[in-house]
């Protein structure tokens, strides 16, 4: 089998697609294994738990955001970086922006409210919090092409997971810090739902996000935004006639 | 001046740090990876805890059942104090926001782990570690504590038996930085990773925080006894937890007749297992009579990992397995107040041996231990560090490191690294398993004597200096060789079979070694030998 890999090392200016000829594992992790010890041992990515729940090992094939571990290799598939992030080595990229985004859209307990809680309760939030951190999301928004300050799906859906906690007495908090770069940015395009490996839904929770902050006293943003990307109003489909940011390419 | 350095970002060093900081301490945690990247984020099944003293459960039971299972080697003023301090844990997580499972009353569930009689474990779906870790880094972000992610530890700086900080290895840049520090703890985890591709371990378990304490001259203690799970997935060595077994499932042989009660404590069942397995026969998980939908509530990572990992069904197929390595019962040894015998250096969670475990470890009590342990070394380093105005540290040891590092780059090598690392995991499997005796544990000690010699001459092919993994994997691998030498002494001098150490050659108990083992480096001499549980 053919494996294609963008190497990157800046050390030696290298910044390119290598074939790589190897047998056919079972997952893309044993693939890259298998090269590192078949052909160059210094090519670098991140692995750990190899069940998918580190969340460690997320990459993009053929322009899809996987997890290594999990994914199965195809034919002449190219293994690329996550994007929207700084490439450190080959597949490893900075992660350093993870705890900013999740610091700045309040994403915890800010003050626990005693009360009881039902299953319920608990399985209001069961799906948001099966979140693994793996940026797999946030490696295929298409926002932050033009917002780089955008919060992101994992930071949201972390927000949501934390406004429908019945535990959390301060709410508001958390949608308060969600509103500037946040919650209205999104175009609601959905990739992030697409590749999310722990099958959360980070679009609907960004909708029940904004229908929270309205209910909430915080101002409706989303007929704004759509007056500025020229549609007199109606539904959000992120589509820029201008020749703009286009999310469905089409 | 950093008041308490943490090593290490799983449950254990995020709840340390939690704690130090809330304590007044200026705090610093150092991981080789990111937090959520942690071993927590896989225990699944649970965590234990007594939140009701009724008829049918209470602190003494579970004090008793988790001593039992120590096979009387646990300290039992530290059981009593985590059995008896167990509801305050989970009360404390539950109070953070780990999103508890929750039975029909408003409480939190619990279900049956294996060497106890009573519904104990409570749990978030199988999901357990992974919510726990997450919300414990939640507060950390929310208590601005400071962290320095893929920073790699070489050394503790000890001077005169009293730790003055670290130096580790920025994995970006490969440069060392030293870390002044008034008391330091070590939560980086155990070291079953040493059995490559027969465990259910993250690659980035590789004992670094033990095998520094080790060098450093701190006691070890009951290295020999490595927990296999019983259930992992065959060939993959994929956890599928306790709660399985727990749920009501069964296992099953070729001819899908029960051959062993589900619910013995972990030992039993893996050697059960992996008996039939040496014989050649295969053994399943038979989870089928469950139901889908109990099977979904109750372990939908689990379903998931044997859809994607074996093509299966858990609610329609007979789930092939083998036991693996689990988990490590030894590793730094520390007193009640998460102290080591070093001063001012603190452990908690896997890689401490807190006198809980013995000779086996109870499903559910080790999330119950990082957390416990984790608030109490984090306190006391806090308290401790209070007392210390003054921090004065030489560079020798930071000098030894810059030597040591330079070396290996400029050192070129013909030897391949990760094939050392197959060889010594298959040998461990095999020789230091589930089942031991002398000849085989001597052949191992003879494999890892001469591989230390050759490792100890071996350089890296790649010379980059950022982000050079194969830098890290061959440090990680001289620290899992290190720990070869004081489990293999342990486990040939340990002339009995108890818990998670089963002799072939001595098959019963014995009285004379109803002791804790002990390893410790002194001038440059590795000294062991028993010594009496406290």
């Amino acid at each position: 089998m053919n494996i294609k890999i963008k190497r990157f090392n800046s050390e030696q200016d290298i910044d390119e697609i290598v074939d790589y000829d190897i047998k056919d594992n079972k997952t893309i992790l044993e693939s890259l294994i298998e090269v590192k010890i078949k052909y160059d041992e210094s090519l670098a990515f991140r692995c750990g738990c190899r069940t998918g729940i580190c969340g460690s090992c997320s990459l993009r094939v053929n322009g899809v955001e996987k997890l290594a571990c999990k994914s199965k290799l195809n034919e002449n598939d190219l293994i690329e970086p996550i994007k929207n992030t700084k490439v450190i080595k080959d597949l490893i990229v900075d992660l350093e922006h993870e705890s900013k985004l999740l610091k700045k859209s309040n994403t915890f307990l800010n003050k626990l409210e005693e009360t009881t809680i039902s299953k319920e309760d608990e399985k209001l939030i069961d799906t948001q919090s099966n979140c693994i951190l793996c940026q797999s999301c946030f490696s295929s928004c298409p926002i932050y092409e033009v917002n780089d300050k955008f919060l992101g799906p994992y930071a949201l859906t972390r927000a949501l997971r934390y406004v429908d906690d019945k535990k959390e007495s301060h709410k508001v908090q958390t949608l308060e810090k969600i509103q500037d770069n946040g919650v209205w940015d999104c175009t609601l395009c959905g990739n992030c739902t697409m590749v999310c490996p722990q099958f959360i839904d980070p679009k609907t929770d960004i909708m029940n996000l904004r229908m929270k902050s309205v209910q909430n006293g915080f101002e409706d943003r989303s007929m704004q935004y759509m007056t500025g990307a020229g549609f007199a109003g109606g539904f959000d489909t992120g589509f820029d006639p201008t020749g703009g940011f286009n999310p469905n390419g089409f | 001046m950093i008041d308490v350095l943490i090593i290490g970002s799983g449950g254990a060093g995020l709840t340390a740090a939690l704690n130090a900081k809330k304590n007044g301490s200026e705090v610093l945690v150092v991981s080789k990876t990111y937090p959520t990247h942690s071993q927590t984020c896989q225990a699944q099944g649970g965590i234990n805890a007594v939140l009701n003293e009724t008829n049918d459960d209470n602190n003494q039971n579970y004090i008793n059942d988790t001593y039992k299972a120590s096979h009387n080697l646990g300290n039992q003023k530290n059981i009593k104090y985590l059995c008896e301090n167990s509801k305050n844990t989970l009360m404390w997580l539950d109070s953070i926001g780990v999103p508890f499972s929750r039975n029909k009353n408003y409480g939190i569930a619990q279900r049956k782990f294996g060497g106890t009689k009573a519904k104990r474990t409570c749990y978030s779906s199988d999901y357990t570690g992974l919510k726990i870790l997450h919300t414990l880094y939640d507060q950390c972000i929310k208590e601005e504590i400071e962290f320095l992610n893929e920073h790699y530890l070489l050394d503790l700086i000890v001077e005169e038996n009293c730790v003055k900080g670290t130096i580790v290895l920025n994995m970006q840049t490969s440069e060392l930085i030293q870390i002044a520090a008034k008391t330091v703890i070590l939560a980086t985890g155990g070291y079953a990773g040493l059995y490559h591709q027969f465990t259910t371990n993250s690659f980035v378990s590789t004992g670094d925080g033990i095998a520094a304490a080790f060098r450093a001259g701190a006691k070890l203690s009951n290295m020999e006894f490595i927990q296999f799970h019983p259930t992992t997935l065959e060939n993959k060595n994929i956890l599928i937890s306790e709660s399985a077994r727990g749920e009501g499932g069964y296992l099953v042989d070729k001819d899908g007749n029960r051959f062993i009660d589900e619910l013995k404590p972990r030992d039993e069942v893996a050697r059960a297992i992996f008996k039939k397995n040496h014989d050649g026969e295969k053994v399943y998980l038979d989870l089928r009579h469950l139901g889908i939908e109990k099977i979904q509530e109750a372990m939908p990572q689990e379903r998931r990992l044997v859809i994607d990992f074996l093509n299966l069904k858990m609610e329609e197929d007979l789930i092939p397995i083998n036991p693996s390595a689990h988990y490590t019962m030894g590793g730094i040894e520390t007193d009640i107040d998460a102290k080591t015998s070093i001063k001012n250096l603190y452990a908690c969670g896997e890689c401490s041996q807190s006198g809980i475990h013995g000779a086996n470890r109870l499903g559910g009590n080790s999330l119950l231990e990082i957390i416990t342990f984790g608030q109490v070394a984090g306190k006391n380093a806090s308290d401790s560090a209070k007392e210390i105005d003054d921090l004065s540290i030489s560079d020798i040891q930071y000098k030894k490191n810059e030597k040591q590092i330079e070396e290996i780059f400029e050192k070129e090598t013909n030897l391949d690294y990760l094939k050392i690392k197959k060889e010594i995991g298959k040998l461990f499997f095999v020789n230091v398993g589930l089942f031991r005796e002398e000849k085989k544990l001597i052949k191992a000690l003879d494999y890892i004597n001469k591989k230390k010699e050759e490792i100890s001459k071996i350089g890296i092919k790649n010379k980059d200096k950022i982000y050079n993994k194969n830098l890290i994997e061959l440090l990680e691998l001289k620290n899992l060789i290190t720990l070869c030498e004081p489990i293999l002494l342990c486990a040939i001098e340990r002339k009995e079979s108890r818990g998670a150490h089963y002799r072939v050659d001595f098959k019963d108990k014995s009285l004379e070694y109803e002791k804790n083992s002990v390893c410790l480096l002194k001038d440059g001499k590795i000294k062991n030998y028993f010594e009496d549980v406290l």
